[in-house]
């Protein structure tokens, strides 16, 4: 059944079901411009984002965003909550970088108690390891739900195959596969267990054989060519003028990577390559992508090599998280050997993990911004604290919020298809979008 | 990115607030004598010459061309945690941020979002906005700061001078209330199109249902008694 009514742009059929012979019958002889909803539920936009299309045969005239299905309100929630426990907030944003999210937050918390260069050594490699691993899931997933929405649905397969390994270090090391919490204020939450070492480096062998055949499988493809190259075309005055950072941005060609030209966490000491290309479409995007994973595969290397026993929090008691966390007999909890210390010998350490669980540490009055390099681009925190132990405000610059003002750059002009491609090509998580 | 800031200059502070007692806790049989504490909230305040590292050039350059056109733009320039926040006049926020955009000695091509921050206590300037602006040719950042009152929610719209201000006005206008003038369309971003009023003001409540155990409940996170 389709209804008609009157708009200021003509007569407008809404088509909900039915015959379309019923639609053409009623709409004899009007214009051919059809507005589709690829509403927020749709396998192949990332999340719940909703685009809006107006569309002329197959070409898209206007493409327009919509959002905030996801919206949970982690900011507002995080004002009634500790800045430790603002960790575990703010792992849920982007859920495929949770350690980015983490590291950006805690180093602007680290920044605002002046502590930046007391982290210790150990807990910095942790971070930049833990990070990069980060770094390749994050790719993996957006080349292999990429590479299932234009139909090659082996590339997901083997992503999500690609991922496990990598899942299996994350849970070896915090325990959770995701929304980890593992980088708190100070360090991280807990050393790395024992052999995990090898147990990276086996991955790192078996990651390296698996991404040159998913590379082999897509690289160089005559679908997968003819759907890229040419897509998506933004080059580097549109990308400057809409704020873009990460892949998109490095496919103008120009090298810009937060970790190379304002280094954090010691980058500086790593050898590795920004990768880009001068394209500027989905192909060059994908290839990027590709790359930036073999890159993070060297620094993991690097990482391993300078490992070296050590402290991995502050010394400041007041600040560092107390307790370690081990497997018990009846699940997960703080480990034994903390509790005998502080039930049995150290009263001071009983007051220190007594404040700093119910309370939290304060954090001196004042605001700071820090921005790391996440897969997406630029991910920032902004947090603002009147020397409480709540935080009073945190704003997240998040890469994909902005990036998807890019929509209708990328997507108008060209057909219905390519918005596909465009949109995969931004890499969108709608956790962090919406927060 | 550069050397710390040397923390020898005079800084003023800025009160926003005074709270009084302890533990949310007023008018009960509290013994404990927290509750008759009165402390005193405030934030970095202006900061006087040298600033340290690039700041003192990027602040000679913008004065020095806010000179030569007679606009009296900036409030005060806030160095903190070795960052630099310059408070703008809303009249001429507009000036300020061309002239950090275009000069050649500033070039902040990209901005990198607009935010809000509500003070509800610091009379007369409730609402910030917070605009975060990046130099890729000279590898800098600068972060502007401007001010509305409660009653005047009124700050210029940074969209004809970085168009991906757009969505980040949006969601500043849906949390805060804050009317950029001159942005091509204002409209809720995250919260459904007919919300009613702004959730990440300080005066919104948390929401949150009240979880009910056996013979007790838990309030939600913003009702509940909290011990600092």
């Amino acid at each position: 059944m389709s209804t008609g009514y009157e708009t200021t742009e003509g007569r407008v059929h809404t088509v909900i079901g039915g015959d379309w012979d019923n639609v053409y019958a009623a709409a004899e002889g009007a214009k051919e411009k059809v507005v589709v909803n690829m509403g927020p539920q749709h396998p192949s936009t990332h999340g719940v984002l909703r685009m809006i299309l107006e569309l002329e045969g197959e070409t898209v005239t206007e493409a327009r965003g919509a959002i905030g299905y996801l919206h949970t309100g982690i900011e507002k929630t995080m004002e009634y909550r500790s800045f430790t426990q603002g960790v575990t907030l703010v792992t849920r944003m982007d859920y495929l970088t949770q350690f980015f999210n983490e590291t950006a937050y805690c180093m602007s918390v680290e920044k605002l108690l002046g502590i930046e260069e007391q982290i210790p050594e150990r807990a910095r490699v942790i971070r930049v390891m833990i990070m990069e691993l980060n770094r390749i899931n994050s790719h993996l997933v957006a080349l292999g739900t990429g590479g299932m929405e234009l139909g090659a649905l082996t590339a997901m397969t083997n992503g999500f195959r690609d991922r496990e390994i990598i899942l299996d270090i994350f849970e070896a090391i915090t325990g959770l596969r995701m929304n980890n919490a593992y980088i708190r204020p100070g360090g991280v939450a807990n050393d790395l267990p024992a052999g995990i070492e090898t147990m990276i480096s086996d991955a790192i062998k078996q990651l390296r054989v698996n991404m040159r055949d998913n590379g082999n499988m897509l690289i160089d493809n005559p679908i997968w060519t003819k759907r890229n190259i040419g897509t998506g075309y933004l080059d580097l005055t549109a990308c400057i003028a809409l704020g873009v950072t990460g892949p998109l941005l490095r496919a103008t060609g120009l090298p810009w990577d937060l970790r190379k030209t304002q280094p954090y966490l010691g980058y500086e000491t790593y050898e590795f390559d920004v990768i880009t290309e001068n394209t500027c479409d989905n192909y060059a995007r994908f290839l990027i992508r590709v790359r930036e994973m073999e890159e993070s595969l060297k620094i993991v290397e690097q990482c391993l090599d300078r490992l070296r026993p050590g402290a991995v929090m502050v010394d400041d008691k007041r600040i560092a998280w107390p307790a370690q966390l081990q497997v018990g007999s009846d699940g997960q909890g703080n480990s034994l050997e903390h509790i005998r210390k502080i039930m049995g010998t150290s009263m001071e350490s009983l007051i220190h993990h007594f404040k700093l669980v119910t309370e939290g540490f304060t954090v001196p009055a004042g605001q700071a911004y820090v921005g790391i390099e996440s897969p997406k681009g630029e991910i920032g925190a902004h947090v603002v604290s009147d020397g409480g132990t709540r935080p009073y405000r945190v704003h997240f610059r998040e890469p994909s919020f902005n990036n998807l003002q890019t929509i209708p750059t990328l997507c108008e002009g060209g057909m219905v298809a390519d918005v596909i491609a465009s949109v995969a090509s931004i890499d969108p998580v709608m956790g962090g979008v919406d927060r | 990115m550069t050397e710390p800031v040397v923390p020898e200059q005079r800084r003023e502070l800025h009160v926003i607030d005074v709270r009084t007692g302890s533990f949310n806790v007023t008018g009960s049989g509290d013994t404990s004598g927290f509750a008759g504490l009165t402390r005193q909230i405030a934030m970095p305040g202006a900061t006087s010459r040298p600033f340290g590292s690039y700041f003192d050039g990027l602040a000679d350059v913008l004065f020095a061309r806010l000179n030569e056109r007679d606009i009296d733009g900036v409030e005060h320039v806030v160095v903190d945690r070795n960052e630099l926040t310059i408070f703008v006049r809303r009249e001429h926020a507009l000036d300020v941020a061309r002239i950090l955009r275009d000069d050649e000695q500033l070039r902040f091509e990209m901005c990198l979002g607009v935010s809000g921050v509500h003070y509800p206590s610091d009379a007369g300037r409730e609402l910030h906005v917070i605009v975060n602006l990046l130099s890729m040719t000279h590898n800098r950042r600068v972060r502007l700061e401007i001010v509305a009152p409660d009653a005047d929610p009124h700050v210029p719209s940074m969209v004809p001078l970085w168009p991906n201000a757009d969505w980040h006005e949006r969601e500043t206008w849906d949390f805060f209330g804050i009317v950029f003038d001159g942005h091509p369309g204002l409209t809720r971003i995250m919260m459904p199109d007919d919300w009613p009023g702004h959730p990440q003001r300080k005066d919104y409540p948390l929401g949150g249902i009240d979880v009910e155990f056996k013979g007790a409940t838990n309030a939600a996170p913003d009702t509940r008694r909290s011990y600092s």
